[in-house]
């Protein structure tokens, strides 16, 4: 097997009208998504397409996830883009990139050249009026190697620019066995699929339908406000499998739903991204009897490396571990001299560590480096920059982060990136973004004349929503720290005053 | 409502609530804005706002908003 594609023939024989990809708009079986792919891959082939990053930007749906087995029909890779990652992080991944084709629909129209793009824009609609040419998608398909990249996904980075991790063939091909099989997903489950499709987040469910002939729902997200209607959404569908962001399930959990409405089909819900509360997973499970699994990975690391399945009560104040390792990887811990160790900085190591960054050699040569521990032949391992520890009961903890990257309502946001883009604003002398753990309030610091409502309004030009500050304190100079650096712990303050 | 309006402002400085009348339709308030909102309305008024009332009608203004606080601590009382 080269690609996961060779699922999806599967899928086309096992049940060629079942749904695979339902949105608002349309229900996708898996003969529809085969035919979509084929037709917009050789559309990509004839137009001279290969071995190229082609950026797909349409809304989030059926047909954009039809559009990405399309690019890879066409010996590509994807870069995934929705007008919700904001115009400024979309000009950079432009600018990084530089692709020849875009694949788009009308959500794209009206922002493609203000975000710098100067190649050809192929509308969806017309390369899937194109008919299929086998002989060019079985030539390209041979062509295609595993260890080829699938897509670009975009992570926030220290200095203001996204780094583009770059995603393998193998690596997704792995992740399928092991995510699947964690899940146990089957061809009876119906996925609700809260992740937006610019994210790796949102392979584990296409995954499931590939491999397991899963059918997977995309949850509207604007039902991410009312969790009376999400419930009712998830029953309504008959949602069994949920693989959501922690501050998704607890908008449930929080704001007493449970009262009004359950969940009736779930038989489980993962969780991920960052730290579940205790006391929401046991509102959610006094609730609903299912499996509850929570998993850990970077991007770098090809969606999900780790999971725990929740097997006991926890106290408020205890940790929800991670548990360990998907088959195929290796988790280790390395200390402060470079040993291996029970507590440290969380290495990974397997075919899940994806290529590196793209066009960015520096920042790949600081994460994508000789495995500490083999001093023999060249083996290259991830270090996260997370911390984690070996409980007594041996399984692994997330104990939080090196430096000041964070993970806010599911997206990894590195602060230097948010200060950055507000330095950017005229008017603005001197930025200092904090996250207040507590409150889980991503706020913000500045020194300048600008009022907070004129930097916030910039801001939100420039900025994908969860990176913009809900607290913003203006003052007339940045706390500064013994050795000269801004003090974030003192600036935090400066929020509540 | 002066402190429903601070509640507000200080989620999103940037917005007139005074006026905007599609503060859920406008995409205004992001989703998962509303836990915090909530949690922050529940302990300045000391009300529960019960589940099924967290429907964009009631929460596209400040007014339909502070209509909605008023409704609730009546019941309460």
């Amino acid at each position: 097997m080269k690609t996961v594609l060779e699922y999806l023939s599967a899928r086309q024989s096992a049940g060629p009208d079942r749904p695979m990809f339902s949105d608002e708009r349309e229900t996708l079986t898996a003969e529809d998504v085969a035919l979509r792919s084929d037709r917009i891959g050789s559309a990509l082939i004839m137009r001279g397409a290969s071995r190229e990053p082609v950026l797909v930007w349409m809304r989030r749906g059926g047909a954009m996830i039809a559009a990405f087995f399309g690019v890879w029909k066409a010996n590509c890779f994807y870069v995934p883009v929705d007008t919700e990652m904001g115009e400024s992080r979309i000009r950079s991944i432009v600018e990084r990139v530089k692709p020849r084709f875009a694949i788009v629909d009308e959500s794209a129209d009206a922002l493609l050249s203000a975000c710098g793009y100067t190649g050809e824009a192929l509308d969806a609609s017309t390369l899937l009026s194109e008919p299929a040419d086998p002989d060019a998608l079985e030539t390209a398909g041979k062509q295609t190697l595993d260890s080829d990249p699938a897509y670009l996904v975009f992570t926030s980075g220290s200095t203001g620019a996204p780094k583009g991790v770059v995603g393998v063939h193998r690596a997704l091909i792995d992740y399928a066995e092991q995510i699947t099989k964690t899940l146990r997903a089957t061809d009876s489950d119906v996925f609700g699929m809260q992740a937006p499709l610019y994210v790796d987040a949102c392979m584990k469910e296409i995954l499931s339908a590939l491999k397991c002939g899963s059918s997977v729902v995309l949850v509207p997200k604007k039902l991410f406000m009312t969790p009376v209607p999400l419930v009712e959404f998830l029953n309504a569908h008959r949602v069994t499998a949920l693989c959501w962001v922690v501050p998704a399930l607890t908008l449930i959990s929080a704001l007493h739903t449970f009262d009004a409405v359950v969940p009736q089909y779930l038989k489980t819900v993962a969780f991920g991204s960052e730290v579940m509360p205790p006391k929401q997973l046991s509102v959610w499970r006094a609730h609903v009897k299912a499996r509850y699994l929570n998993l850990y990975g970077p991007t770098e690391c090809t969606g999900m490396s780790c999971f725990y399945e929740v097997d006991r009560d926890f106290a408020d104040d205890e940790r929800i571990p991670i548990g360990r390792a998907f088959d195929n990887t290796e988790i280790f811990l390395i200390d402060e001299n470079g040993r291996r160790s029970d507590e440290g900085e969380i290495f990974i190591r397997g075919t899940c560590v994806c290529h590196g960054y793209y066009r960015d050699p520096e920042r790949t040569a600081k994460a994508f480096v000789q495995n500490p521990l083999n001093p023999d032949y060249p083996e290259t391992v991830y270090r996260t920059g997370d911390l984690g520890r070996i409980n007594d009961r041996g399984e692994l903890e997330f104990l939080g982060r090196r430096d000041d990257q964070i993970k806010h309502m599911g997206h990894r946001i590195e602060l230097g990136e948010l200060e950055a883009a507000a330095k950017a604003v005229a008017g603005v002398d001197a930025a200092c973004a904090v996250f207040d753990r507590e409150r889980s309030v991503l706020g913000l610091v500045y020194t300048g004349a600008i009022e907070k409502a004129a930097l916030l309004s910039a801001l939100r030009e420039k900025l994908p929503e969860y990176l913009l500050p809900k607290r913003t304190a203006q003052t007339e100079r940045l706390p500064l720290t013994e050795n000269g650096k801004t003090d974030r712990k003192a600036a935090a303050l400066l929020l509540y005053r | 409502m002066e402190k429903l309006l601070d509640i507000l402002r200080e989620l999103h400085p940037e917005t007139d609530f005074e006026t905007e009348t599609r503060l859920v339709d406008g995409g205004i308030l992001a989703s998962f804005d509303v836990v915090m909102l909530i949690t922050r309305i529940e302990e300045e008024f000391g009300v529960v706002i019960p589940a099924k009332e967290i429907v964009p009608k009631n929460f596209n203004s400040a007014a339909a908003l502070f209509a909605l606080i008023t409704r609730i601590g009546e019941q309460d009382d």
